[in-house]
């Protein structure tokens, strides 16, 4: 069944590689959008609000796909070049980003209101009791949902093979057709799944101890 | 210290403060009393603006409250407020209670500001709780530690929404010795409470109000022994029989 098993570890072990960094490399763009949602949704200033919840509706309502379609083939008629990876990572990176800014303002939302006033009541600016009081917080509420948008990531990650980005499951597929048929297919059926299960074991256990170094804070 | 004129608020069709005006003196304990719903949190909420008001005006210091920003927070650092949930900050400890505030808002250096922090958690009797979290205390001693947050402030006003509401019956007296050490001290002080012993204490004066209105202002004893109004001698009737 294992036909050439080396020569397909390592091609699986590339594209795991692939999936592994766009996966991180995305989520940290998400991350990053995430937060900057957030702010903007809880701050005084109504345009900046607006401008969050239009985003937000945006992206949650468009699937990735599309989303990765519009600016692979979209961007480029405008006169942006663009790339595989970069499209594959922006792409995913800012369809993932409105569902953590909702994650995150759910957080924010399940701390106490009197938090918040407590912390104006001694002279914080809006920006300082998010940062001191409300964040650190909510952050606890948040990681395990964030692990779930993590590992959702891991298997969303597999539609950049559609703007060219060869991760797991592209490399897999390639493996199949290959033209000299040196893979078995139910080889590379396990081997593929063997290593998105790995691949997921291991995010999850480092949120685990994430979740375990946040809780121990109380 | 602090004028408030003219001062209306809605909440949707609620007309919730009425044409009100109260000034507060320096050193002065004012109480206000009422029954429920009258207004009084939300009257001591428009005075650090964590409400706004839709007409009037509202000074602190001689100076109109800022509307927003920095300035707002600056005004607010100056007047401390007690909450009856306490509302410490859950995820730091009593002395990082105490601390945030001085050295965020403040910018006092670290050390500085702990040592003073302790110094407040001895004047509240509560020196060995410094590195408990809040939900290792009792209702009472979380109230004395944020009545310790307010004052590392250095404010020059005091506000306590019914600090003792939440309490269970034998950690009020704790708290009410606290606020009345203030007040000895000379703090200016707004109080809005049920206690009426420590009204009768502690208070220069007794402001009662009812549907969103002032109805009477009164030196306590004054007030408690020979009320004017109707509506206060209706209200005390029903809070003295139990
Ligand atoms: N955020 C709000 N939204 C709508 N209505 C409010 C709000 N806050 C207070 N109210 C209403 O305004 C009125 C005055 O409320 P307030 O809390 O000031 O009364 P109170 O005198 O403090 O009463 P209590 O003794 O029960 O604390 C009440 O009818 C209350 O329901
Ligand atoms: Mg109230």
């Amino acid at each position: 069944m294992f036909d050439n098993f080396e020569l397909m570890a390592e091609a699986l072990l590339e594209g795991a590689r692939v999936t592994v960094v766009v996966t991180l490399a995305s989520y940290a763009i998400a991350l990053a959008i995430g937060m900057l949602l957030v702010v903007m949704s809880v701050s005084p200033a109504a345009p900046a609000r607006w401008a969050a919840n239009a985003y937000t509706q945006l992206f949650r309502n468009i699937p990735l796909l599309a989303v990765l379609f519009v600016m692979y083939f979209g961007l480029p008629s405008i006169g942006i070049e663009t790339t595989s990876w970069g499209v594959g990572l922006v792409g995913l990176g800012m369809y993932t980003g409105a569902f953590v800014g909702e994650t995150l303002r759910s957080g924010i939302n399940s701390i106490p209101l009197g938090q918040a006033e407590a912390a104006r009541s001694i002279g914080l600016t809006f920006g300082q009791s998010l940062q001191t009081v409300i964040l650190p917080q909510a952050v606890r509420v948040v990681i395990p949902p964030l692990g779930s948008l993590l590992i959702a990531l891991v298997k969303n990650s597999a539609l950049v093979l559609a703007v060219g980005v060869t991760e797991l499951t592209a490399m897999s597929r390639r493996l199949i057709e290959d033209d000299q048929s040196r893979f078995d297919l139910w080889g590379v059926i396990i081997g593929v799944t063997v290593s998105y299960l790995v691949i997921a074991f291991v995010l999850s256990y480092l949120v685990r101890l994430a979740e375990r170094r946040a809780a121990f804070v109380r | 210290m602090v004028t408030i004129s003219g001062v209306n608020k809605h909440f949707g069709n609620l007309h919730a403060l009425k044409d009100i005006d109260l000034t507060v003196d320096d050193g002065e304990v004012v109480v206000l009393i009422g029954p429920s719903g009258s207004g009084k949190s939300t009257l001591c909420r428009t005075i650090n603006r964590l409400e706004t008001v839709d007409s009037g005006s509202i000074t602190v210091n001689g100076k109109p409250l800022p509307a927003e920003g920095r300035a707002l927070a600056n005004l607010r650092a100056d007047v401390g407020m007690v909450f009856q949930h306490f509302n410490l900050f859950a995820h730091l400890t009593v002395l990082q209670n105490i601390t945030l505030g001085p050295i965020k808002v403040r910018r006092t250096p670290k050390a500085q500001a702990e040592t003073r922090a302790r110094q407040l958690l001895e004047r509240v009797g509560l020196a060995e709780k410094a590195d408990a979290y809040p939900s290792q205390l009792s209702g009472g001693q979380q109230q004395r530690v944020a009545i310790a947050r307010g004052l590392a402030m250095d404010p020059k006003l005091m506000m306590f929404d019914e600090p003792t509401s939440a309490l269970d019956p034998e950690m009020i007296n704790e708290v009410l010795d606290v606020m009345q050490d203030l007040a000895r001290e000379g703090m200016t002080m707004v109080v809005v409470t049920h206690e009426m012993g420590f009204a009768r204490r502690a208070a220069n004066r007794v402001v009662f109000m009812a549907d969103g209105q002032i109805v009477e202002v009164a030196p306590p004893d004054e007030f408690f022994d020979d009320p004017k109004t109707e509506r206060a001698q209706d209200f005390l009737s029903k809070v003295m029989t139990h």
